[in-house]
C-alpha cells in the first residue's frame, strides 16, 4: 500500500516535472500567463497522460519492442484528439486562447517519457497512480506559474481583482519574457530552499 | 511579393518561435552549450521543417480534407513528421555521409522537437497557400537558428561569470532566455506586425 502511495506522491514534488525534471516546458510557459488558461493547459495534460499510461500499461505484453514508440504516439495522439475536441465543444473560449498549444499536448515530452519509463514496464494501478501523481505535479507547477504571473502581471486571479488600484501591475510578467523571468527566480528560489533542507 | 516578405519577418523574428511562441524549449536549453553544436541543431530544424511543412499542406489539402478527415490530423502529422526524420536519416547516411556526421545524432531529437509539429499546424490554421507556407518555415527555422546562436554565445559567457551559487545552471540560462525575449519584444509593431 506504501509503495502505491509512493508511486503517486513521486511526481507531486520530488520528481516534479517542471521544477525537477525539467520537461514539459514548452506549454508550462506558452499558456501560463494566466491562471485559467495554465489549469486548463493542466487538466488537459492530466487526462492525457492518464489515460495513455492506463492504455499501455494494459497492453504491456502485446507491444512489441520494436513497434514500442510509434504505438505510443498513436496511443497519446488519440487521446489528445479527443480532449481537443472535447474543449472545443464544452469550453470554446478556452479552446481558443490556449490554441494550437492543444494538439501540441502529443509531443509533451512528459507523457511519452512516462509511457517509456514507467507505463511500459509496471501494473496497471502503478502506471495511473504515476500518471495522477505526475499530472497532479503538472498541473500545480502550473497554476502556481500562472497564478504568480496573473497577480503581479495583471493584478487580477482567475479574472477578479486582488490587488489594490494603487498598485501598477508589471505588465512585463504577462507578457513572454516574463515566463522566463518567472521560472528562472522560481527554480532558483526552490535551489536554495532544498539546499537550506539539506544544510540542517 | 511584399507580402510573402512580411511572413516571413513575422515567422523570424516577431513571432520568434523559441523566445515568443516557447515551442522546442527543451532541446534550446540542452543542446545550446556550445555554438557548433547550436547551428548544427539549427540546419538540422530548418532541413526538416522544411520538408515536413511541405509534405503536411498537400496531405491536408488533397487527403484529410476532402475526405472529411481532419479529426485525424494530429496523429497523422505525428506519424508523418517520425517517419520523414527516419526516412532522411537513412537517405543522408546513404548519399551524404559528411553531412550526415554534422547532423547526425541531432536527427532523431527532432522528432520530439515540438517547433516542428508546431509550425505544421500553424501553416494550416492560418491558412498559407504552398509557397506561403514553405516562405513560413523558413522564416520560422531562420528565427530559430538565429535565436539558438544568440543565446549560446551569451551562455558561454554566463558559464564564467560570478553568479550567486542558486542561479548557476538553469535559473541564469532562464533568465538570460527572458532578457533576451524581451528584446526581441522591440520587433513587434514593426510594418505594423502583431503578436
Amino acid at each position: 500500500m506504501l509503495a502505491k502511495w509512493e508511486d503517486f506522491t513521486n511526481g507531486l514534488i520530488r520528481e516534479n516535472p517542471i521544477f525537477r525534471l525539467m520537461i514539459g516546458l514548452c506549454p508550462a510557459l506558452a499558456v501560463s500567463a494566466s491562471a485559467p488558461d495554465a489549469l486548463g493547459m493542466g487538466l488537459a495534460t492530466l487526462f492525457v497522460l492518464v489515460g495513455s499510461n492506463f492504455c499501455i500499461s494494459l497492453f504491456r505484453r502485446q507491444i512489441t519492442n520494436e513497434l514500442r514508440i510509434p504505438i505510443f504516439i498513436v496511443v497519446i495522439s488519440t487521446f489528445v484528439t479527443i480532449i481537443d475536441y472535447v474543449m472545443a465543444a464544452f469550453f470554446l473560449s478556452l479552446h481558443r486562447s490556449l490554441g494550437v498549444y492543444v494538439p501540441l499536448i502529443v509531443v509533451n515530452c512528459l507523457i511519452l517519457g512516462r509511457a517509456e519509463a514507467f507505463a511500459y514496464h509496471r501494473t496497471t494501478l502503478s502506471s495511473v497512480l504515476d500518471a495522477l501523481g505526475m499530472g497532479t505535479g503538472f498541473t500545480l507547477a502550473i497554476l502556481l506559474l500562472g497564478c504568480i504571473r496573473e497577480i503581479l502581471g495583471n493584478g487580477t486571479l482567475f479574472h477578479t481583482p486582488v490587488i489594490s488600484l494603487q498598485f501598477e501591475p508589471i505588465i512585463l510578467l504577462i507578457l513572454p519574457p516574463g515566463a522566463f523571468l518567472v521560472i528562472g527566480f522560481l527554480i532558483a528560489g526552490l535551489n536554495a530552499l532544498s539546499s537550506k533542507g539539506a544544510g540542517k | 511579393m511584399k507580402q510573402l516578405f512580411l511572413i516571413f519577418f513575422a515567422a523570424m523574428l516577431v513571432n520568434n518561435i523559441l523566445l515568443i511562441r516557447f515551442l522546442g524549449l527543451c532541446s534550446f536549453f540542452g543542446i545550446s552549450q556550445t555554438i557548433e553544436n547550436s547551428l548544427s541543431m539549427g540546419f538540422a530544424v530548418m532541413f526538416v521543417m522544411t520538408m515536413a511543412t511541405l509534405v503536411t499542406w498537400p496531405l491536408y489539402h488533397y487527403l484529410l480534407k476532402p475526405f472529411n478527415l481532419i479529426y485525424l490530423r494530429t496523429l497523422t502529422f505525428v506519424l508523418i513528421i517520425a517517419s520523414l526524420v527516419q526516412f532522411v536519416e537513412m537517405f543522408m547516411k546513404k548519399t551524404a555521409p559528411t553531412l550526415y556526421h554534422a547532423l547526425g545524432i541531432f536527427l532523431p531529437l527532432i522528432t520530439t522537437n515540438c517547433a516542428i509539429l508546431a509550425a505544421t499546424f500553424l501553416t494550416i490554421d492560418y491558412g498559407y497557400s504552398l509557397v506561403q507556407t514553405l516562405i513560413y518555415s523558413l522564416g520560422v527555422s531562420a528565427g530559430y537558428i538565429f535565436a539558438i546562436t544568440i543565446f549560446s554565445s551569451l551562455r558561454q559567457k554566463v558559464n564564467h561569470a560570478p553568479i550567486p551559487r542558486f542561479f548557476k545552471g538553469y535559473p541564469i540560462a532562464f533568465i538570460l532566455a527572458g532578457l533576451l525575449s524581451l528584446s526581441f519584444l522591440g520587433f513587434v509593431g514593426m510594418f505594423g506586425l502583431q503578436l
